[in-house]
């Protein structure tokens, strides 16, 4: 180990690529960060190998960043190693926090995703219907690719996490705040969600808000002139922001999108999309039975709204395996 | 009986109507199916959709919420609440792959006994003819062990 730094390890899993760049996104405190810490594990920016990660002592790292899901055995693997390795593990971003954006294909098995992504799909040409396999011999030798999970696992759902930083992606400010919690040792309780706040993404919003708010019907925002003042949610806007915890600083309705619900359900949240769902549906201008149905049709996909980030930690958390068996 | 699948049924049920109208068949010695489970709670408005998937979640194979008929709630507006969210409650279900008939909205009153008792035979029924839900065993998640190395 050096001399007192920081040893610094980020990995992505299952995302996007943007929990890292949201890293860079910090713009010169990024040299702070490079101050404070080694960073010893960032394969976006740096070639590392597995093997270097294998050869380091148990609990070398201080602090790993893990971002992404994991829903193969490769990400399985290193959140098993980099536990090992770490003595503070991070669930870093919103598909590590909650299973994020990939989590939604909890609504699908294996052979479902297949079916669709080597078969059926406009895009898919695949006459011979290849599939990829884990193994093959080749004259070179063995070729080898990761097994494809039937689910999506948040980190903690693999292997014990001390904090969660939210975000899709984490904003800088998140970031920061959260490195900063960590150099200086300033830490809440392991469990906790860190850089972000304990309230809603409403007490951050300055738009509007009335005392008895009501929605007249629901609108895809890009079906409106959405009145840049008015609180979203009652311009019939499908915005999470009240079953959202806060800390992004509502950067999203700032600018007329409705909150998406990146940072995760609320402290002490029994279920995030259950919260959304009560707060969209039960302030509708709607008297009789047949006006609520009619009007609650506009929403098109009410679990993918509502569970957009958290369908792996949701209470139900993945739909039955098998054929679906409804229409 | 026999081997026959006998459903298990939560019912959410408010304290001033359906749970009265619950008490009226009772105290009538009318009988209905016992495959349902009371949970008296003040108002349908209380019902939090979260009850709802908790007793998915917990084994239950049907949810029923039963409250006063609009107009009759005792706060005025609660019931009005839950007719709003149950269509949505009910869709977002279908597509965690739960049936439209295994969750039901009805207004009960405090004398309807005879339509509490219609209501829990009708849904004991289309539950069972649905059969078991069993979500712990059909939606389970269990990470594979994986101590196979990438890097060879």
């Amino acid at each position: 180990m050096a001399e007192g730094k920081l040893q610094l390890a980020m990995y992505w899993a299952a995302s996007c690529g943007g929990c890292d760049v949201a890293v860079l996104d910090v713009n010169e405190k990024i040299l702070d960060i490079a101050a404070a810490a080694d960073i010893r594990l960032w394969p976006i920016a740096m070639d590392f190998k597995y093997h270097d990660v294998e050869g380091w002592q148990d609990g070398e790292i201080d602090v790993c960043l893990f971002n992404g899901a994991v829903r193969n055995s490769e990400q399985a693997y290193l959140a098993r190693l980099l536990r090992r390795k770490s003595r503070v593990m991070v669930a870093f971003g919103a598909c590590a926090s909650f299973g994020g954006i990939p989590g939604l294909a909890n609504l699908h098995d294996r052979e479902s995703i297949f079916q669709a992504v080597y078969g059926y799909t406009a895009s898919t040409h695949n006459p011979e219907g290849t599939r990829p396999q884990t193994r093959l011999e080749v004259p070179e030798g063995t070729l080898t690719l990761p097994d494809f999970f039937d689910d999506v696992f948040a980190l903690h759902q693999v292997v014990p996490v001390e904090y969660f930083v939210p975000g899709c992606p984490p904003t800088p400010k998140t970031i920061m705040t959260a490195i900063e919690a960590i150099v200086t040792g300033n830490l809440p309780p392991p469990g906790s969600v860190v850089g972000a706040s304990t309230q809603s993404v409403c007490e951050e919003c300055q738009r509007e808000k009335s005392e008895k708010p009501v929605v007249a019907e629901y609108h895809r925002p890009q079906e409106v002139r959405v009145d840049p003042k008015r609180c979203l949610l009652e311009q019939g806007l499908t915005c999470m922001g009240s079953a959202t915890r806060g800390g992004c600083g509502a950067l999203c309705p700032a600018v007329n999108m409705p909150c998406r619900g990146c940072y995760g359900p609320m402290p002490r949240s029994l279920d995030m999309g259950a919260d959304a769902l009560a707060a969209m549906t039960t302030i509708l201008e709607a008297a009789d039975e047949e006006t609520a149905r009619n009007k609650t049709g506009r929403l098109a996909d009410p679990l993918g709204t509502f569970y957009r980030f958290t369908l792996p930690v949701s209470m139900l958390r993945r739909a039955p395996k098998g054929p679906a068996v409804h229409s | 009986m026999g081997d026959r699948f006998e459903p298990r049924i939560a019912v959410l049920c408010c304290n001033w109507c359906t749970y009265a109208g619950a008490d009226l068949a009772g105290t009538s010695r009318m009988k209905y199916a016992p495959n349902v489970r009371l949970v008296r709670v003040m108002c349908s408005g209380r019902v939090d959709p979260a009850f709802v998937l908790r007793a998915f979640q917990d084994g239950a194979d049907g949810v029923l919420i039963a409250g006063c008929h609009p107009g009759d709630c005792h706060y005025i507006n609660g019931n009005h609440k839950t007719m709003r969210r149950f269509p949505v409650l009910q869709r977002m279900l279908r597509q965690w792959g739960i049936e439209e008939g295994r969750i039901r909205l009805e207004w009960i009153s405090a004398s309807e006994g005879d339509v509490f008792v219609r209501v829990v035979n009708e849904m004991t029924e289309a539950v069972r003819a649905l059969g078991p839900l069993d979500w712990r065993t059909r939606a389970a998640m269990v990470v594979p062990e994986t101590t196979h190395s990438p890097a060879e």
